[in-house]
């Protein structure tokens, strides 16, 4: 029996069309359900980024149920088992299983998804911000090179002009500028003068007064201010008619001076003096300044300033040194004209000097000698005069000489060593006969640490001495003269008298402080400064009859000078004496064991051998006071001596080793000649005897026959000085024979 | 300076005795013999013609006073005393015997006498400057000074 089961309901017949309309469509859903996942796998495998992949499985997996549902209820449309019932039903099942957990993941994944599309669209923005940045940094660079390439444009080159120019040529190539212009302050700062323009190659000299509010606003901003075109600095171009003038803009550009660089502080833009530098876009270009442009502009005004005060700094240099140079060649001349005047001079003074001292001396000589032929009282009278005038004369010449050559500087100092105490000793030896005829005493202290030696000019010191003690000589006529020496301390150099005396230390140096006192004439305090002056003279009447020719302290002031010194007269008034002051620097000299010194000081008065060494000398004398005395002189003379104080112990005593013998002649109850005779009989020759010298008083009469006759070799009359027993002995040493009268 | 103050003093000091003819320049010749190697020379021959001086007065004295007077041993000592004064410098003790002398070969006692006490005064006179002046000397030794020289 065909009984309907409880089953599907027996279609009605309508519903065949109906159900193949469904039929298909569920194939067609089937199909396209069981692509959809492989087209997913297709494309996830393709891509490799997709990061849902399992997510895409379960929709695979879901699509793939829902297309097997669809495709199992084709068979539902007819008759069908019960298996495929329960394959659908199984398929369905599964379908609901894994639609829900899709749909529950959906849930989660989907804003996921979503917010993937932010970031999106975020980093597209970012980029397109980096791109805009990127944009940026390429003008500033851009900008950067420009300027690097207009700085090393100006500065290249040290010419203001070039300067300029190049400025205005680059700045407008840089920035497609249809004008640009340079106003200069005039002189007088009041107006600006138009100095340089791009296009026009000469610009006429336009001036606007500086005293507008758009050039102070300018002026007082160190930023480029956009102006109006209608600004009178900007309308340069005579304006086209209906056409839009490019935007303005003005930036100072300051003019720095050699002073406005402070050591410490840069300078501060505190100078008044600015330029203006007006650039102009292309008219009707709808151009605008940019800022990168505006600080181009801004950084190229600063460079052009500094080019500009490098211009102007080096043509402050190249002047000065232009006009060195002129005054080089001024100096040059005016100092060979000098040479070739002082060599002239040089000149006429030598050929002077010879020419003028050979007749002088010819007179002297020559007047000297008529001195000692025969003349009666009145030539004789005549002819000391002609002397004394040809020796005055002599010495003023001389004085002149040496003065005209100590002034121009051309006199050296001759520095050698020399014996300085013998130094006194000799000015005390040659100053004594005219002391003594005044019956002045002179005497001489020299300090015990005052060294021996010194290095110095020996000669023009000796001048000097003689210069000064000879004037205190002159100008008394009683009393007495004394000379201390010693070394000056720095507290003693620094004389209120000598306020521009600036002694300098040193080691190897000393000065040397020599004061003669006299109790002379005096000098008046008024005529104290005239003292050193050339030729003047003091009034007084004793000054008058010295005669002198007033150069002599002159000269030594120069000397004095030369040695680093200073010389100066102290007197406390005419009557009370005056005191000689002088400081001379003098070296110490350095001694080394090859280069020893003499020791001996020069006597030039006297050819005399001046110490004896080691020379054996035995003196007879009874009396003790005089032996010792004669004793004491040998002594000082360097001799080895032996003294005996009678004719016996002489006699005994006397041997071959001595070489001079001193008798005593006037030893009572002794005959001095019979001794003479016993000491000749002690040696068989005389030559191999000792010298005899006899000592006698001056109230004795001798012939020098007598003396010869007994082989005394010398008389000497006592007292006996040092000097005379010093010639004494080299004259009998030398000659062998030696005769003193009284 | 205390130094050149005390030099100064012994200058003039010795100035008026050489003024006042007390000493000659043989007294400056000893001086000039005084150096280091020999720094008393003054001092010690001075002192020897003290000691010799007296000596020979006492011995003049005794020998005048004598009832026959002696006079060749008057003269040689006379002659001694004039030879040390002179060989130092004491010029008026020297002019005095000069002067003694004299009288001596004129062999009158009484001149002779008067001549002992001038030689005496002369000599005490001589003996109290040299003293004085080396006085002043020593002064300026121990204040490190040096003594001028002297010249004539």
């Amino acid at each position: 029996m065909m009984e309907s089961c409880d089953c599907i309901d027996p279609p009605w017949p309508g519903d065949e069309l109906l159900m193949k309309y469904q039929y298909i469509s569920d194939f067609f859903i089937a199909l396209a359900y069981f692509s959809i996942p492989l087209e997913l796998i297709y494309f996830v495998k393709k891509s490799a980024v997709f990061p849902y992949r399992w997510v895409l499985v379960q929709f695979g997996a879901f699509i793939v149920l829902c297309g097997a549902t669809h495709l199992i209820n084709l068979w539902t449309f007819g008759m069908h088992s019960r298996n495929v019932e329960v394959v659908m039903t199984t398929a369905k099942v599964l379908t609901a299983v894994v639609s829900c957990v899709t749909a529950l993941m959906l849930v989660h994944i989907i804003p996921d998804l979503l917010s993937v599309k932010t970031r999106e669209l975020f980093l597209k923005n970012k980029a397109a911000e980096l791109d805009r940045e990127m944009g940026l940094i390429r003008t500033q660079e851009e900008t950067g090179r420009h300027v690097r390439m207009l700085t090393h444009e100006i500065r290249s080159t040290l010419d203001r002009h070039t300067i300029l120019k190049t400025t205005l040529i680059e700045l407008g190539r840089t920035l497609s500028l249809e004008e640009c212009a340079l106003w200069m302050p005039t002189r007088t700062g009041l107006e600006l003068q138009l100095s340089y323009t791009l296009r026009q190659q000469n610009p006429v000299g336009f001036t606007i007064p500086i005293q507008h509010p758009v050039i102070n606003q300018v002026f007082s901003s160190n930023r480029a201010v956009k102006i109006s075109p209608n600004c009178p600095v900007a309308r340069l171009r005579p304006l086209a008619g209906k056409y839009m003038p490019g935007e303005v803009v003005a930036v100072r550009v300051p003019l720095l001076h050699l002073s406005n660089f402070q050591i410490n502080d840069w300078p501060e833009l505190s100078t008044k003096r600015y330029a203006l530098m007006v650039l102009m876009l292309p008219s009707d270009s709808a151009r605008q300044w940019h800022v990168h442009e505006l600080e181009l502009v801004e950084v190229v005004a600063d460079q052009v300033a500094v080019a500009l005060s490098h211009a102007a700094i080096l043509e402050e240099s190249m002047r000065a040194r232009d006009l060195l140079m002129e005054q080089n060649v001024a100096l040059d001349l005016a100092r060979r004209e000098a040479e070739t005047a002082v060599r002239a001079r040089n000149d006429f003074l030598a050929v002077m000097n010879h020419e003028m001292r050979t007749p002088m001396h010819a007179i002297i000589a020559l007047s000297s000698l008529l001195q000692e032929t025969e003349l009666t009282p009145e030539q004789r009278l005549m002819v000391e005069a002609i002397l004394k005038s040809s020796s005055l004369l002599a010495t003023l010449i001389n004085d002149v000489l040496d003065l005209s050559r100590l002034e121009d500087g051309s006199l050296q100092l001759e520095n050698g060593t020399f014996n300085l105490h013998a130094l006194f000793r000799e000015v005390l030896y040659l100053i004594k006969p005219i002391a003594s005829v005044k019956k002045l005493f002179v005497s001489s202290s020299l300090a015990p640490d005052l060294p021996e030696f010194a290095v110095g000019d020996e000669k023009r010191l000796m001048q000097i001495m003689l210069n000064v003690v000879g004037n205190a000589v002159k100008f008394s006529n009683e009393g007495n003269i004394s000379i201390f020496a010693f070394i000056a301390k720095s507290e003693s150099l620094r004389d209120s008298r000598a306020p521009d005396f600036f002694p300098v230390h040193s080691d190897n140096h000393f000065y040397l402080r020599v004061q003669v006192k006299d109790s002379g004439a005096g000098i008046d305090p008024q005529d104290i400064s005239k003292l050193f002056t050339k030729f003047a003279q003091c009034q007084s009447l004793a000054a008058r009859n010295s005669g002198g020719s007033g150069l002599g302290l002159a000269i030594c002031k120069r000397f004095v000078n030369l040695m680093g010194g200073h010389i100066w007269i102290e007197s406390e008034g005419l009557g009370k004496g005056s005191t000689a002051v002088f400081i001379v620097k003098l070296g110490i000299p350095e001694y080394s064991n090859e280069s020893k010194l003499p020791f001996f000081p020069k006597v030039s008065a006297n050819h005399c051998q001046t110490n004896f060494p080691g020379l054996k000398v035995l003196v007879m004398d009874d009396n003790g006071v005089s032996r010792s005395v004669t004793k004491g002189l040998l002594v000082h003379l360097g001799c080895d001596v032996t003294t005996v104080s009678s004719a016996d112990d002489c006699l005994r005593v006397v041997s071959q080793e001595h070489n001079v013998v001193f008798l005593d002649v006037c030893m009572p109850g002794v005959d001095g000649y019979e001794v003479a005779i016993r000491i000749h009989e002690k040696f068989t020759t005389c030559r191999q005897g000792p010298l005899l010298v006899a000592l006698m008083g001056n109230t004795d009469r001798v012939t020098k026959e007598n003396y010869l006759r007994v082989g005394i070799n010398g008389v000497v009359l006592k007292p006996v000085s040092v000097d005379k027993m010093r010639c004494v002995l080299s004259e009998v040493l030398e000659h062998r024979f030696l005769f003193e009268t009284c | 300076m205390e130094v050149v103050q005390m030099q100064r003093r012994f200058v003039e000091y010795a100035a008026s005795l050489f003024r006042e003819g007390f000493l000659d320049g043989q007294f400056t010749q000893l001086q000039q013999l005084q150096d280091e190697s020999n720094p008393d020379f003054v001092v010690e021959v001075v002192s020897l013609f003290f000691e010799d001086s007296e000596k020979l007065l006492n011995d003049l004295s005794r020998a005048l006073d004598q009832q026959n007077v002696d006079f060749k041993r008057v003269d040689s000592h006379v002659h001694q005393l004039k030879g040390s004064s002179s060989s130092i410098g004491a010029q008026r003790v020297k002019n005095a015997c000069i002067a003694f002398r004299n009288y001596c070969e004129e062999q009158n006692t009484d001149a002779c006498l008067s001549c002992l006490q001038q030689v005496k005064q002369e000599y005490s006179l001589a003996k109290s400057k040299l003293e004085t002046l080396f006085r002043l000397e020593q002064q300026i030794l121990t204040a490190g000074g040096s003594i001028p020289i002297m010249m004539e």
